[in-house]
């Protein structure tokens, strides 16, 4: 199956409002093996002149999957899960943010590109991230789409 | 560390990374709220004509943050990006390494890969971190 790119660029997901609770923080530090007491403990991080645990760089896009159903975008492009991987990431860091801030994460398909003959598709997803009116970080993901056998 | 310090080739420490065993995967999908059941579920993996589940690239990203995070304040990282270039295999025992490669004015662009001891790079990306707010010691 094709991804109707018609469909594609003009796909907004419905903008989400998340929190990234301390426990959570402190799981996925545990998770990636930082050490670095400011991720996981309250007192480290303000005597660091934090207000709360500091979302790490990464953990934006966990904060994507804070959904009910985070993979629902690529069903709704007609896609097979298990024929997806993640091909590129990237953010730009406009400002830290903190556990337990409202943020609002707005995210859309930016680009649909058929690779190989429809082969393989690449779907960018980019996502804008905000507290109130304040930009806090961009992430940019490139998910692959192997339409042929499995490699 | 010092701004003088940072200059165009100099060589990051690198950051070896524990090995990555299956209860790795399982607390990482918890705690990123990736719960894609091929990083978790052999079954899942193998129904997709795979071996065995793989590592996720974004626990890989997360190393190469916390590489980041140890050599400069995270508020000082303006970006950073990653290309997938290889699945990890569970097991596999990462290393992160860093390059500068430019120095302009207030900021300096770092080459970045992850690479595995057989020599497969698995991640390459870069960052931008800015140097005015560097801290003087280190």
């Amino acid at each position: 199956m094709t991804t109707d790119v018609a469909a594609g660029p003009s796909h907004v997901l419905t903008p989400v409002v998340v929190v990234a609770e301390r426990g959570k923080l402190r799981s996925f530090a545990a998770a990636t093996g930082q050490t670095d007491p400011i991720y996981s403990d309250i007192d480290a991080a303000r005597a660091a002149g934090h207000p709360d645990l500091p979302i790490p760089p990464t953990f934006y896009f966990s904060l994507e999957l804070v959904r009910p159903d985070p993979f629902d975008w690529i069903a709704a492009l007609g896609k097979d899960l298990n024929r997806v991987l993640h091909g590129e990431q990237s953010f730009e860091f406009h400002a830290m943010a903190y556990a337990n801030e409202p943020l609002t994460l707005t995210s859309r398909i930016v680009d649909v590109e058929s690779k190989r003959g429809g082969a393989l598709e690449l779907i960018t997803k980019r996502t804008e991230v905000t507290r109130g009116s304040a930009p806090i970080a961009t992430g940019t993901s490139v998910i692959v789409v192997r339409n042929g056998a499995l490699v | 560390m010092t701004r003088q310090d940072i200059y165009a080739g100099l060589e990051l420490e690198p950051l070896v990374i524990d090995r990555i065993s299956r209860a790795t995967l399982a607390l990482f999908a918890g705690a990123s709220n990736d719960h894609n059941p091929i990083h978790i579920d052999l079954d899942v993996a193998r129904d997709a004509g795979l071996e065995d589940v793989f590592v996720h690239g974004m626990l890989s990203m997360a190393y190469l943050a916390r590489y980041l995070t140890d050599w400069v304040p995270q508020g000082q990282i303006r970006s950073m990006s990653t290309r997938f270039a290889a699945i990890t295999p569970v097991g596999a025992q990462p290393t992160c390494q860093g390059r500068v490669v430019a120095v302009d004015g207030r900021t300096a662009t770092v080459d970045l890969d992850v690479t595995l001891p057989d020599g497969t790079t698995t991640l390459s990306g870069a960052a931008v971190v800015e140097l005015d707010r560097q801290k003087e010691h280190e």
